[in-house]
């Protein structure tokens, strides 16, 4: 490299320069997902909500580990609306049976209701919205509209036809399809707009001009730069996958009674809205502690993906 | 340049905002003495022999009159007719008063009546009443025909042969499929179905009164000389998709007079309203049937001891007052207390009585003849807000015989209907009736006849039958219902259905209205409400 | 831009045929007889049955059943309802309201959701940020209807500030209280991306450059700031548009408003093929324009988006 600037600069020692210019062949290249998990270890934010995440698995996969009364059995008719007793920290729903233990047996199949779809809706719609953006002209035409055609059917239609169809085999999967597989557009059209913005930045050209492959640039660097705000949707939906079970047993489309659920828990509360409110708070604040612990999981994900955002800390 | 184009964007934007918003005209009826009642969009066209459901049934008794009207207790009061007579129960006389008009001005006559019985009675009209002429000579499910029993014998006057004995024939003649049509129906069924023209206590405002989905606004008929005459100027029918939302404007004072109570509101209504809720039996009969054709349920022995097992571990009486806070009456046989012969002191009602121990005995002996293995569940359709009671039950039946006991929902209506109806079912399920015409009969032949229509569980018991046609043609009423109670023992022994409680009507009105009775059907009599 | 929308306009004719396909296809599948149902309780007359299910073209297969449909759509004729009503008037009468009351909540999502998450976003672990992270938790998990019945109970039943349900003419003041109890979920999501957008968007070069000029941190903001956060922000909020033309069945049934929701899930209910299919249809065309309109929005927002290229 030859130096111009002789005319106003005093020569200096290159060798103070060949440090910082030499490139360490042995060195494992900087990757956005290696700084994004390092950069999340640091955060107190990560481990309040992992804990909570952790928690909440825990009661899911070990419900026995928390209360030792059965959820279904002993539902006695005189306990109906009961407040605490002993034993029974929560009281009694409707039918006399135990909040506590309902919601702690609850857990397993909500959580698994709202991950199964978050999880469906999100790579289905990472991939056709990722696909769709960054390709566009007809592959964007094409699946945009396959996109419209499925965001277009309402979901109470879709409920009840799969849910009649399998109506031997209301389980949690059943009734995760019938929510997910006409939400994943949503998702799909936010990564969509995202990766129509992105795909113009500068540093997407500077990589196409060095000649760096199109799918390549698409994973390496669209992708991670326009993923926030599918982060964002993705939290929420968690939450609304849980709710919207819970608007299906309102319309009389969810999982049968006899299956422990939060959404099942609320809607059976509903007509009880004016006399025992408790019936709705109880399950609806478990709800929101698994809700919140994932938006907070999230937001911590979402501030180790943007590089700017790290280092404006 | 990127402003202007932003700019085109928000007009864009804009455009199609304000397009939306247009067509919101402010207006307000402030009709004085119009008395709005909730109600629920017709499922059929208006008219009188294709309406069988409450939301179009509402409308067509306020704007009809037939032969006889039901009172406040259920008692047919002659409307339009002049004399109902027979020597025989099979050959009917009926006589009609004359100078009736229909609004439209045309004269009704006997041929009005006959004309629409024949029209709803044949087969090719595909009318959803028209089992209601079977009992008529002539009449055929599966051919058209002509009714031969029906002939006029004058404008004012007509005659009606059976073919078998029907003690309770005039009873029935106050349902709405037997109400006559004008001349302008039959020359244009589709356009009468949508703005139809009547001979009762009130008209249709105008051409438009009928708003789909949003209301009907019905104004006295002066020209109505019958028993039924409106103290109101008129009703307005509004047409509400569920019943919470009615009662919200019942509590804020934007409606009248509300029918039902929702069940958020039933530990609650009485203190909201105060003297303004009603409370009152109903002519509703509510069960749930084990059809004989499930495995350890058959027409035998160990069948008939696992249905009283069953009917005697639920604890009506605790279920009742816990999920429908006291608005049911627990049953006491296959009828309704509002009707007349209902009893209370059948011989085997006390298979109706929570008995645990019992039930248990029952259910060991029907183990004794073959062991018990499964579940028993009792299916509902999950959009009639069956889903509290169910649960109660089975818990009940679960707690009381020590068996795995659930309910099984049915997404729709259509699809629980159906797979009862093609047998298909292999639960017990919930049925329930509500009765057309206030006789025992009504309750009991139409469920439990062998063959008969609505006899979900294909029931058949040739004693029963036997009893049942006794009663039809027995020569006054008291003595047919001595009959009905008689099959209705061998019913509490055999149990086609599990009797579970009476419907009860609830309701209320507003602050603005007075004289708001309710019928014996749970609907209210909306001619003698006063609006100040 | 003009054949970029010519093009997208033909696109819809494909989707119609897909959409029309699939529903109907839907509506077919769904278990239960709807003509068995007509008769309620009181048991079936299999010879009328027959009558009209031939009527209403059920007795024949899929196939036939959706070329009868779309025949009759290319004359004009949506069909009937079971209740003899021409599901063309339905539609003219439902999809106002609907239109109006949609309009009102995705405007209650854009002031207030793009408002408070601008905020947030910019006093990003502040107080009012953790605030309104619980705020819009609390919308998120606690259902539609109960939100619904405590606001209506609340305001109009004790406060009575305004109507309990909404009268036929669903004029647009009947329309706030619902239109607000049916943005509230849209306005958890719009916080939420507004404030992450934002946070993203205030670390970008542009935005330093634009403070270091000098501007006043209200104009940086303006033009800055929340022009490049809307993105995301106004794809969901046309999704949502989308979601409230049919997703409103519960919060129309709760204030008995005579629109879409409340119509087209009675008719599922109920089976009405035409009825569902003509409703989803018309959705679906409302649905391309509004993305077409989205499209064309980006490209206004951020001027290196192109099309048509």
């Amino acid at each position: 490299m030859e130096n111009k600037a002789k005319h106003f600069v005093a020569p200096f020692n290159e060798a103070d320069f060949a440090v910082v210019d030499a490139v360490r062949v042995d060195a494992e290249p900087s990757n956005l997902w290696r700084d994004a998990w390092r950069d999340m270890r640091k955060r107190p934010m990560f481990y309040i909500s992992g804990v909570l995440i952790v928690l909440v698995a825990l009661i899911a996969l070990f419900p026995t580990l928390f209360t030792n009364v059965p959820p279904n059995d002993n539902c006695l008719l005189e306990n109906s609306s009961a407040g605490a007793t002993d034993g029974h920290p929560l009281g009694f729903t409707r039918q006399g049976c135990d909040v506590y233990s309902r919601i702690i047996y609850g857990t397993a199949t909500s959580l698994s209701v709202g991950l199964i779809v978050t999880l469906m809706t999100t790579l289905v719609g990472v991939f056709i919205g990722a696909i769709a953006g960054f390709y566009g002209k007809w592959v964007d035409a094409l699946l945009s509209r396959i996109g419209d055609i499925f965001f277009s059917i309402p979901y109470i239609l879709a409920a009840v036809v799969i849910m009649s169809v399998f109506s031997k085999y209301r389980n949690i999967w059943v009734i995760s399809a019938a929510i997910g597989i006409f939400a994943w557009p949503s998702t799909a059209r936010v990564l969509r707009a995202e990766i129509l913005r992105v795909k113009n930045l500068d540093f997407v050209m500077a990589s196409t001009a060095i000649g760096v492959s199109r799918f390549r640039i698409l994973m390496r660097h669209v992708l991670p730069n326009s993923i926030a705000p599918v982060i964002v949707v993705t939290t929420i939906s968690l939450a609304a996958a849980i709710v919207a079970e819970a608007t299906l047993s309102f319309l009389g489309v969810g999982l049968p009674s006899e299956v422990m659920s939060w959404g099942n828990d609320i809607s059976q509360a509903q007509s009880q809205l004016r006399n025992a409110p408790q019936l709705l708070i109880w399950p609806s604040l478990a709800l929101s502690i698994t809700v919140l612990s994932f938006i907070m999981m999230g937001e911590v994900i979402r501030d180790a993906l943007d590089p700017k955002a790290r280092a404006s800390r | 340049m990127r402003i202007n184009k932003l700019g085109l964007a928000v007009i864009a934007v804009a455009a199609t905002v304000a397009l939306s918003l247009t067509g919101c005209a402010a207006s307000d009826g402030g009709n004085d003495n119009i008395v709005s009642v909730n109600g629920s969009e017709p499922q059929n066209p208006l008219i009188s022999t294709n309406t069988n459901e409450v939301g179009g049934g509402l409308i067509l008794d306020s704007i009809y009159a037939g032969l006889v009207y039901y009172d406040e207790a259920g008692t047919p009061v002659n409307d339009m007719a002049e004399s109902i007579t027979s020597a025989d129960n099979i050959t009917w006389d009926i006589k009609i008063k004359s100078g009736w008009k229909f609004t439209n001005g045309e004269d009704v006559t006997a041929d009005s009546y006959v004309n629409a019985w024949q029209y709803g009675a044949k087969l090719s009209n595909a009318q959803l009443n028209s089992y209601y002429f079977d009992a008529i000579e002539g009449f055929s499910y599966d051919t058209d025909t002509e009714l031969t029993g029906l002939s006029v014998v004058s404008p004012t006057e007509f005659t009606v042969k059976l073919s078998s004995a029907q003690s309770d024939f005039p009873l029935r003649l106050g349902y709405s499929g037997f109400y006559p049509l004008p001349q302008a129906f039959f020359d244009d069924p589709t356009g009468f179905g949508e703005h139809p023209i009547g001979n009762g206590p009130y008209k249709l405002e105008s051409d438009s009164a009928w708003k789909h989905n949003v209301d009907i606004t019905l104004v006295k008929n002066p020209e109505y000389n019958g028993g039924r005459k409106a103290l109101n100027g008129g009703l307005n029918i509004v047409f509400y998709a569920t019943l919470d939302a009615a009662y919200a404007d019942l509590l804020s004072d934007n409606l009248d007079v509300m029918a039902g109570i929702p069940d958020a509101a039933l530990t609650t209504f009485e203190g909201d309203l105060g003297d303004r809720a009603v409370m009152q039996g109903a002519a509703v009969f509510q069960s749930f049937t084990i059809p004989q054709r499930l495995a350890h349920f058959g027409a035998n022995e160990e069948g008939n001891l696992r249905r009283q097992a069953i009917a005697m571990s639920i604890d009506r009486v605790q279920i009742i007052d816990k999920i429908f806070n006291g608005t049911k009456q627990p049953a006491s046989d296959f009828t309704s207390p509002v009707i007349a012969g209902w009893s209370d002191t059948l011989a085997g009602a006390d298979v109706l009585t929570y008995n645990p121990t019992k039930a248990k005995e029952l259910w060991a002996a029907a183990d004794a003849i073959s062991p018990w293995s499964g579940s028993f569940q009792i299916a509902y359709n999950a959009d009639g807000g069956h889903q509290g009671w169910v649960d109660a039950v089975t818990n009940s039946i679960k707690n009381t015989l020590g068996i795995d006991s659930t309910g099984a929902a049915y997404a729709t209506f259509a699809e629980f209907r159906t797979a009862i109806t093609d047998q298909s079912i292999a639960t017990a399920f919930r049925t329930g009736w509500q009765a057309d015409y206030p006789a025992l009969a009504n309750f009991l032949t139409p469920l439990y006849q062998s063959g008969a229509g609505a006899n979900d569980g294909q029931y058949s018991n040739d004693q029963v039958d036997a009893l049942f046609t006794q009663g039809n043609s027995a020569a006054t009423l008291d003595e047919a219902n001595k009959f009905y109670q008689s099959a209705q023992e061998i019913l509490l022994k055999e149990l086609p259905a599990i009797p579970m409680w009476y419907g009860v009507t609830n309701g209320g009105y507003g602050t603005k209205v007075s004289g708001v009775k309710f019928g014996w059907n749970s609907v209210p009599l909306l001619h003698s409400i006063i609006k100040q | 831009m003009f054949s970029y929308i010519l093009k997208r306009a033909l696109q819809a004719v494909p989707v119609f045929f897909g959409t029309t396909l699939l529903i109907y296809f839907m509506v077919f599948a769904m278990p239960g007889d709807p003509i068995v149902a007509l008769f309620g309780d009181k048991g079936v007359n299999e010879a009328v049955a027959e009558q009209l299910r031939a009527r209403y073209h059920l007795d024949q297969p899929f196939i036939m059943q959706y070329l009868i449909y779309i025949g009759g759509i290319f004359q004009g004729d949506f069909g009937t309802s079971f209740s003899g009503q021409p599901v063309g008037a339905i539609l003219a009468q439902t999809f106002p309201v609907t239109l109006r009351l949609a309009t009102i909540a995705v405007f209650f999502e854009m002031v207030v959701g793009i408002g408070i998450g601008l905020v947030a976003g910019l006093r990003k672990g502040k107080l009012f940020d953790s605030s309104t992270l619980v705020v819009s938790l609390l919308l998120i998990s606690v259902p539609i209807f109960v939100i619904g019945f405590v606001l209506q109970f609340l305001f109009a039943i004790k406060l009575g500030w305004a109507r309990a349900t909404v009268s036929g003419d669903a004029t647009f003041s009947e329309l706030i209280l619902p239109g607000i109890v049916l943005a509230t979920i849209g306005i958890a999501y719009i916080i939420r991306l507004t404030r992450s957008s934002v946070i993203e968007t205030t670390g970008q070069d542009f935005v330093r450059t634009a403070y270091s000029k000098g501007l006043s941190s209200g104009r940086v903001v303006r033009f800055h700031v929340l022009r490049n956060s809307l993105i995301p922000v106004v794809t969901y909020l046309s999704i949502d548009f989308g979601i409230l033309l049919v997703g409103a069945t519960v919060t129309e049934g709760i204030f008995n408003v005579p629109g879409v929701g409340r119509t087209l899930y009675q008719a599922i209910i109920r089976g009405e093929g035409p009825t569902v299919v003509s409703f989803v249809t018309v959705m679906v065309l409302i649905y391309l324009v509004v993305n077409l309109l989205t499209d064309l929005l980006y490209a206004a927002l951020d001027p290196r988006i192109r099309y048509g290229k």
